[in-house]
Order: C-alpha cells, then structure tokens, then sequence
C-alpha cells in the first residue's frame, strides 16, 4: 500500500486530502488522529503525524487544541487547485508518452477522448 | 532527542570469527527502528549485547544511559526474546504467562490475554511441541505484554500466518501509542515491516551500512534498467551495488539520490530509473564486495 510512490508520511497525506476533496471530511469537521491514522494503516505513529502536520502546513486541517483536527475552510478547493496542477504531470504526460509509442497522433487521441465521454454518459 | 540504545565501535569475536565488526548507532527513545540485514550479519549478537546477554569484545554499550551488562535496574526495564528462545521441556503457555511478570515489571495481563487469544496459541500443549509460527506467537506475547521501555524483538514474524502478522502489527501500534517504548525489530519481510519504522540500521557481516530516517533512506540508492550498453553509460559516474543481466538488459542498484542530471541523461538514453526500495537497498547490501555508507549519508 505505501510502496514505490514517494515516502509514508506524503502517501498518508495524499490519501487524507483524497477524502477531503472527495467530501469524506466536510470543511469544519474533524479528522481522525495521528495516532488513529496509525494504527489503522498500519504505520509508525511519528510518520503519521508528520503526514497529518503536511496539510496542516499547507492551511488543508488545522489543530484544535486539546480537541483534535479539523479540515479547515476552503480545504477542498485549496486541494482541488492543487491538484489540478498536478494533474498535467500525472496524467498528461503518461498519457501523452504512451500516445507516442503506440503511434497515436493527437487527432486520434482527441476522438478516442471524445468517444470514451460519450461511452460514459 | 535522548538515545535508548548507544552502541559505539562494538567488536564481538568468537574464536575465529569476527561477528561484529566496529559497530556504532544509536536508538532515540520512543523510536520503532528496524534492523536489517542477511542471516549471519550480526542482528541477533547486537540485540544479545543491548540485552545485557552478552558483552562486547571491545566497544560500548548502553541502553538508558547505563551499561546493561549484569545491571539489574536496567535490565528489568529491557524485553528480549530471542527467535530460538527454548522453554524449560514440561513448560505450557501458563507457565511461561505465570512467571513472566516476575521479570518484566510493568507486565499487561490484559494484552498478553488478548494476544494470546488473538493468536490462537494452545494453552494445553507443550511448548517444546508448538510449531515455529507458535513459538514466534509466545514470544509476541513475551515482548509486547512485558511493556519494557527497551523492547528487542528478534525475527517476530518466522512462521506467522497473515492473520497473526496483521494483529502483531495492530497490537504493537495501539499499545506503542498509548505506551510509548523504545522498538528495535529485526526482520527480512522489508516490504510488510517498513511502514513500521521511523529509523532503519542495516547490517551486513558484522558492519553498519546503513543507519538513516526511514524517509531519508528513500535517497540512499536508485535502480537503472535498459539495455546493457545506456545502464553501462549511466553507472559509469556512479558506485554500484549490485547488478544483474540477462540478455542485453541490465539492471543496477547505485548509491546516492537520483538527481535531474542523471533524469535527463536515462530519458535520453532510453533508460528507467526508480527510486530503490528499502528492501533493493538491503538486497544491494547483502551481495558481495559492497561498501558500506560513509557518515555523509548518515541522517
């Protein structure tokens, strides 16, 4: 589950913010512990928190304390801008390599776009 | 950060044989650390001489700032059981759950039971008949109940259905988190383990290679894969581990973190490259002729 994509600690962070953006965490509710994310990932507690204190830094969760974590106001927007940045990176340019190697040209690949959306909807 | 465990240029020889070799880390308190490494590397000798079982040739030891060598007040506040731990011929489970306490002060009967029970573990069998994952479940208890500041767990998972190795794990963190001890873990299963760990220390024949953050040691080594001739040029500027090939592709584990020169120059030549994981670092490690990470690499 945490091998080959970058270190525990950003995994746990990536997974916490796909809920956030996903609606799991609503903004002003609170999030599970350090030490709950631990346990139920199976993961050292110290890699836990440094994953939680990620989004805390980035102003995603922010602490209350002696009361917990809370997805703060405008997270899901902050991750999803985010994200959208990342989104070229992750999925473009695979894309877009694996276009090239099987002879794709990007007139074809706009069709098969398009005819995939139809599919869908 | 106060260290649990300071070990400082330890040597243990037997006769002939140089089973330590110069070994120097250090356990911050509080750290859940994995110690890896081939059979025959040393594991089992350092956790012998941080439990006060055995004494260096030469070189230091400390565990809690003191010497655990015949320390009685340390030593009652260090767990080890060892993965071929033998149990007195007419010893059951009760027994072992009856005298433990009288060596490990903060025993938990509470945890011990729920392992026990988790684990399935015969109470009406003899210990010298139980089987290897059995064993290695009695010793889970031992180490886990025991609640010691210093717990030195020797190949916990040998013989552990997936089952029981998932309860091991959820058991040492919610116990770890509500009481927070010191962990040193040798194990081989890298990939199921590493989540485990904030710190790894790799040993091979008797020396430290590695002694890194976990996260840290992410950028201790790389792996290139192309054909024979990019992989040549690619490792040329660099010190390689271990290679293997077959047929005109070849595949090596480097030293050193990946950085945008050497992206560039394997896009360019066709080759892949990928980040090492712990378990190709400690592969790397265990092969012949390999030299150990200098203290630039240290965390």
């Amino acid at each position: 589950m945490f091998v080959d994509k970058g270190p525990a600690f950003q995994q746990l962070a990536a997974k916490i913010a796909d809920e956030i953006v996903a609606g799991t965490y609503p903004e002003g509710t609170a999030v599970p512990s350090a030490t709950d994310f631990a346990v139920f990932h199976q993961m050292n507690p110290a890699t836990a928190s440094k994953g939680v204190n990620l989004l805390v830094e980035m102003g995603a969760l922010y602490k209350k304390r002696g009361i917990g974590m809370f997805v703060a106001a405008g997270a899901r927007d902050l991750l999803r801008s985010q994200r959208r940045e990342e989104f070229r990176k992750q999925y473009m340019e695979p894309l877009l390599r694996e276009a090239r190697v099987l002879e794709i040209d990007v007139a074809e690949l706009h069709h098969m776009i398009d005819e995939h959306e139809e599919d869908e909807t | 950060m106060t260290n649990a465990i300071e070990i400082q240029s330890a040597t243990r020889t037997f006769g002939r044989t140089t089973a330590l070799d110069g070994v120097s880390f250090a356990v911050p308190e509080g750290s859940i650390c994995g110690l890896l490494g081939r059979n025959g590397a040393g594991k089992t000798t350092i956790m012998s001489i941080i439990a006060g079982q055995d004494r260096p040739t030469s070189g230091r030891v400390e565990v809690l700032g003191h010497r655990p060598f015949e320390n009685e007040s340390v030593l009652s506040r260090i767990s080890f059981v060892r993965d071929n731990q033998r149990y007195p011929d007419n010893y059951r489970l009760g027994h072992v759950l009856r005298i433990a306490p009288e060596f490990a002060p903060n025993w938990n009967a509470d945890v011990a039971a729920e392992l026990v029970e988790g684990f399935r573990i015969p109470t009406r069998t003899d210990i010298k008949k139980f089987s290897r994952g059995q064993l290695s479940s009695v010793a889970i208890v031992l180490g886990l109940a025991s609640r010691a500041a210093v717990t030195l767990l020797d190949e916990p998972y040998l013989g552990l259905d997936v089952t029981a190795r998932a309860l091991f794990h959820d058991m040492l963190l919610r116990d770890y988190t509500a009481h927070p001890r010191t962990v040193l873990l040798s194990t081989h299963l890298i990939e199921e383990s590493e989540k485990l760990f904030d710190r790894v220390v790799v040993v091979d024949r008797g020396r430290v290679r590695v002694d890194s953050d976990v996260d840290e040691a992410r950028d201790l080594a790389f792996t290139l894969s192309g054909t024979t001739a990019a992989v040549d040029e690619l490792a040329r500027r660099h010190t390689v581990l271990r290679s293997h090939t077959v047929s005109g592709l070849k595949s090596v584990t480097v030293l050193g973190a990946a950085d945008d020169a050497v992206r560039a120059d394997a896009d360019g030549l066709g080759a892949r490259l990928a980040p090492a994981s712990l378990q190709d670092l400690v592969a790397a490690f265990g092969e012949e002729g390999s030299e150990p990470i200098e203290e630039g690499a240290r965390a």
